[in-house]
C-alpha cells in the first residue's frame, strides 16, 4: 500500500506533455503491470492482514457477506452447547440445495411426459447426476431434521423470549417454508410415489369440506375445493400441478425462503446476539477491574461487560482510554474465533451430505400410473406422523391438528414471558424434570393410544358407534385427543410449578415425543392397507 | 403523555389522541394499504383456473345393448364401476372420498380402500374407516346417437338408474 503515492520525478517534469521517444509511460505501465495482483487485492480488501484487532474487526465489517456478524463475539455463543451448531447447519443445507438444486434444473424438464426420463437421464447418464441428486435428496431429509432440531434447541434453551419474540415466530415460518418446500419437491420426480403422496396431499387441502358439509355450506363456500384448485389447477394431479410445483420449488419458496432468512439472521444481531445466561455476563474473578456496581443483568458500560446490543466496532473505538484495545469483556474477535466455528459446522455438514449422496441412492419408483395407488404410498418421514392421523380423519389429522400445533407453537413467547433462566438448558434442574416426566407422560399416552386403537379399533370399527354423525369421525380423532390431553397435562404443570416456562416445556416436549412416536410407528409398523405390522418382512407378497 | 415501555423487550407504545392531521394521514396510509391488499387480490385470481385441463368429462362407456343385465364392470381409466339389474343401469366412481385413492371391489360386491382401509357396502355407503361420505355415484345418459354416456364431473342421488 505504501508505494500508491509515490511518483515518478520525471513525470512531474513534463507537465506539459510528453516528448516523442520518452519511454516514461512504457516504464510506468510495466510497474504498473507487476504492480497488479497486489494492487487489485488491496482495491478489493482496503485493510491489512488480520492480525490485531482493529484489522480483524476490519475484516469482518468491511466485508459484504461477514459484516452479518459482529466484530466480536460473546464467549458463550461459540460454545458447542450452545446451538450445537444447528442453525449454521441448516443454513448451509439449504445452500447446498440451491447448488445442486440449480445443477439438476439444468437436465430436468417439468412435463408430465419428459419429467421421469429426465430422472432416468439424470440418474444414468448425466456426469455426477446421481451424485447430485443424492445429495439434493439427502440434503433436504437433513434440513428437515436439523430444522427441527434447531427449534427444539432455541425453545429449550428459552430464546424465544424477551427481545427474541419475534425472531421465533419468524422461526416458525421457516420451519413452514422447509416443510413446503420438501412437499413441493417430493412431486417432480413423477414417479409412483412422489403421484400418490401428492394425491393424498392435495386431498387433504380439500378437506375441509367435511367441515362445510356438516355446516352445509360447501356449495356456496367451498374452501377445499379452492384449495386443491389452486394447488393442482385441475381436479386431478397432472401436467397443471406438476408446472405449479415446479414454479413453487424452484422460484417461489427459496426466494421466500432466503428473505426470511436473511431477516432471522439480522433479527439475530438486533436483538444482541445468541441467548446467553445472565452468568456469561459475570466478570470472572481474576479481572483485573472490579466490576462496577450496578443492578445484575444491566449492562454497565460498553467496555467493562458485553454490551445489550452488539455495536461491533464502537465499543472498541471509544476514544484514547486504558479500554481501547483490551477486550470487551467476555467477548473475543470474530475474526477467526467465530469463522473457525462455522467452518467446522459447515464442512462437517457437507462432508455428511457427500457420504450419504455417493454410497445410498435417493429411491425413485417406477413411474406415476394414475390408474394403479401404489400401497403403502407413504408421504416423507416428517408427514408420516400427520399420514397416521389422517388415517383416521383427514380434516383433523391434515389440517386442523397442524394448524393448532403451528399456532400454539408460534405463540408459545407470548404466552410464556417469565424472563428469568434464559440461555439454559431446560433453564435448569426443574425444567430437566418436567422435560423427563413429560417424556414419560407422552411415551405413555401416544403408545397406548395407538396401542388401543390397533387393537381394539377406532369408532368405526365397534357396534355402537359405527354410525355417529360424520362430525364425530373428523373431530375426533386420535390427534385430537393428544391435543387436548397434553394441554391439560401443561396446565397441570403451569398450575403445580407455578411457572409458564415449566408448562411450555411440558407442552413442547409431549408434542415432540407425540412426533418422534409416530414418525416412527408409521414408518416402521404401517404396511399395505395401512394395516399394523411388526415389520416390512411380514407385508403380504402381492 | 408518557409512552407505556414493555418491561421485557423494551419496546415503547404511545398512546396519544388522534388529531384531524393525524387522521387525515392515517386515512391515506389505509386506503394505499387496502389498494394494495386487492392488487394483490387481483393478482390470485391467475392461478385460480376457470377452465379445467379435464373439462372433457364425459366419456363414452359403449352402446347400452352391450351390457347384459346383471353386468359388472370396471373402467380403470375413468375409476368407474358399471352396474346393470332389474332396475336399470348405475355407475358407481371407485375414487375413495377419504383421500383419492382408488376403491377396490369385493367379490361380495362391497368395496374397501387400500390407502387407509375405508370399507363401502355395495351401493357405496361408508361401513368402516375414515371416509367421509358415500362413494359417488355418477350421472349416466344416453346420447342423441345411442351412447351411453358417463359424466364423471356429475353426481347423481344415490339409488338414481338411467332405464334404457
Ligand atoms: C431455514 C431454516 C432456519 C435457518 C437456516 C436458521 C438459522 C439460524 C442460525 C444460523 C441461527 C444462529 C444460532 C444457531 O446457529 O443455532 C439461528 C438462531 C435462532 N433461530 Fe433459526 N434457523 C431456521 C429456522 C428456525 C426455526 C424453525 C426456529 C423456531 C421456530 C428458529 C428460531 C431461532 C431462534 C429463536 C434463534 C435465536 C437463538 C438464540 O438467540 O440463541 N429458527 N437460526
Ligand atoms: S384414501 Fe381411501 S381410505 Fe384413505
Amino acid at each position: 500500500m505504501a508505494d500508491t503515492q509515490v511518483e515518478s520525478p520525471k513525470k512531474q517534469e513534463q507537465v506539459g506533455g510528453r516528448g516523442i521517444g520518452d519511454d516514461g509511460a512504457l516504464r510506468e505501465f510495466g510497474s504498473n503491470l507487476v504492480q497488479t495482483p497486489g494492487r487489485f487485492r488491496d482495491s478489493m480488501i482496503r485493510h491489512g492482514t488480520p492480525t490485531s484487532s482493529r484489522t480483524r474487526s476490519q475484516a469482518i465489517f468491511t466485508n459484504f457477506f461477514l459484516h452479518i456478524l459482529p466484530t466480536r463475539t460473546h464467549v458463550h455463543a461459540i460454545k458447542a452447547m450452545t446451538t450445537l451448531g444447528l442453525g449454521v447447519a441448516t443454513f448451509v443445507l439449504f445452500l447446498l440445495l440451491c447448488i445442486t438444486g440449480i445443477l439438476l434444473m439444468v437436465y430436468y424438464k417439468p412435463s408430465v411426459d419428459q419429467a421421469y426420463g429426465s430422472m432416468l437421464d439424470i440418474m444414468h447418464v448425466v456426469p455426477t447426476g446421481r451424485l447430485m441428486r443424492n445429495v439434493h435428496r439427502w440434503s433436504a431429509h437433513a434440513m428437515v431434521f436439523c430444522v427441527i432440531l434447531h427449534m427444539a434447541r432455541a425453545f429449550y434453551t428459552a430464546a424465544y423470549k424477551g427481545r427474541r419474540q419475534f425472531n421465533w415466530v419468524i422461526g416458525m415460518s421457516l420451519f413452514v417454508m422447509t416443510l413446503a418446500l420438501s412437499f413441493t419437491g417430493y412431486l417432480l420426480p413423477w414417479d409412483q410415489l412422489a403421484f400418490w403422496a401428492v394425491t393424498i396431499g392435495a386431498n387433504i387441502a380439500q378437506s375441509p369440506q367435511e367441515l362445510t358439509d356438516v355446516l352445509g355450506i360447501t356449495s356456496w363456500f367451498d374452501v377445499g375445493r379452492m384449495q386443491k384448485e389452486l394447488l393442482l389447477g385441475a381436479h386431478h394431479v397432472g401436467q397443471e400441478a406438476l408446472i405449479r410445483f415446479y414454479v413453487l420449488h424452484v422460484m417461489v419458496l427459496p426466494i421466500v425462503t432466503s428473505v426470511l432468512i436473511a431477516v432471522h439472521f439480522w433479527r439475530i444481531r438486533k436483538d444482541g446476539g445468541l441467548v446467553r445466561p445472565r452468568s456469561a455476563d459475570e466478570v470472572p474473578a481474576d479481572h483485573a477491574t472490579p466490576p462496577a456496581k450496578s443492578p445484575p443483568g444491566k449492562a454497565v458500560s460498553p467496555v467493562t461487560s458485553a454490551p445489550l446490543k452488539t455495536y461491533g466496532l464502537m465499543g472498541l473505538m471509544h476514544g484514547k482510554t486504558p479500554a481501547v484495545n483490551r477486550e470487551l469483556r467476555n467477548t473475543i474477535s470474530t475474526w477467526p474465533n467465530v469463522l473457525y466455528v462455522i467452518g467446522a459446522v459447515s464442512m462437517v455438514t457437507v462432508l455428511a451430505m457427500l457420504v450419504l449422496g455417493m454410497f445410498f441412492d435417493a429411491p425413485l419408483r417406477e413411474m406415476a400410473n394414475p390408474a394403479v395407488p401404489e400401497n403403502p404410498a407413504k408421504a416423507p418421514w416428517y408427514f408420516l406422523g400427520l399420514q397416521e392421523l389422517v388415517s383416521y380423519s383427514a380434516f383433523m389429522g391434515g389440517v386442523g391438528i397442524p394448524a393448532i400445533v403451528v399456532i400454539g407453537l408460534a405463540l408459545v413467547p407470548y404466552l410464556d414471558r417469565e424472563k428469568e433462566d434464559t440461555g439454559i438448558w431446560f433453564s435448569g434442574a426443574q425444567g430437566r424434570r418436567v422435560a423427563l416426566w413429560s417424556v414419560g407422560f407422552a411415551v405413555v399416552v401416544v403408545v397406548g393410544m395407538l396401542w388401543f386403537t390397533v387393537s381394539v379399533g377406532w369408532l368405526r370399527d365397534w357396534e355402537s358407534t359405527a354410525h355417529v354423525p360424520q362430525i364425530v369421525i373428523t373431530i375426533f380423532n386420535p390427534g385430537t385427543v393428544f391435543v387436548v390431553v397434553f394441554a391439560l397435562w401443561s396446565l397441570f404443570i403451569v398450575k403445580r410449578t407455578n411457572s409458564t416456562r415449566m408448562g411450555a416445556i411440558g407442552l413442547f416436549t409431549c408434542f415432540l415425543v407425540g412426533f418422534a412416536i409416530l414418525t416412527y410407528f408409521a414408518t416402521v409398523h404401517r404396511g399395505p392397507n395401512w394395516d399394523f405390522f411388526w415389520s416390512e418382512s411380514d407385508w403380504p407378497v402381492h | 403523555m408518557t409512552p407505556k415501555q414493555d418491561q421485557l423487550t423494551g419496546a415503547k407504545r404511545f398512546k396519544t389522541p388522534k388529531t384531524r392531521r393525524d387522521f387525515l394521514g392515517l386515512a391515506a396510509a389505509w386506503s394505499a394499504v387496502v389498494a394494495l391488499a386487492m392488487a394483490m387480490l387481483g393478482a390470485m385470481r391467475l392461478p385460480m383456473p376457470s377452465v379445467f385441463p379435464e373439462s372433457n368429462s364425459r366419456v363414452k362407456l359403449g352402446t347400452p345393448e352391450r351390457y347384459a343385465v346383471g353386468t359388472k364392470q370396471y373402467f380403470p381409466k375413468h375409476r368407474l364401476w358399471l352396474f346393470r339389474d332389474e332396475a336399470g343401469f348405475h355407475a358407481i366412481s371407485a375414487t375413495c372420498t377419504h383421500l383419492g385413492c382408488i376403491a377396490v371391489r369385493n367379490d361380495d360386491g362391497t368395496f374397501h380402500c387400500p390407502c387407509h382401509g375405508s370399507k363401502f357396502d355395495a351401493i357405496g355407503n361408508v361401513e368402516g374407516g375414515p371416509a367421509p361420505k358415500a362413494l359417488v355415484w355418477v350421472q349416466l345418459t344416453v346420447s342423441p346417437e345411442g351412447w351411453l354416456v358417463a359424466d364423471t364431473f356429475k353426481e347423481v342421488k344415490q339409488g338414481t338408474v338411467l332405464v334404457v
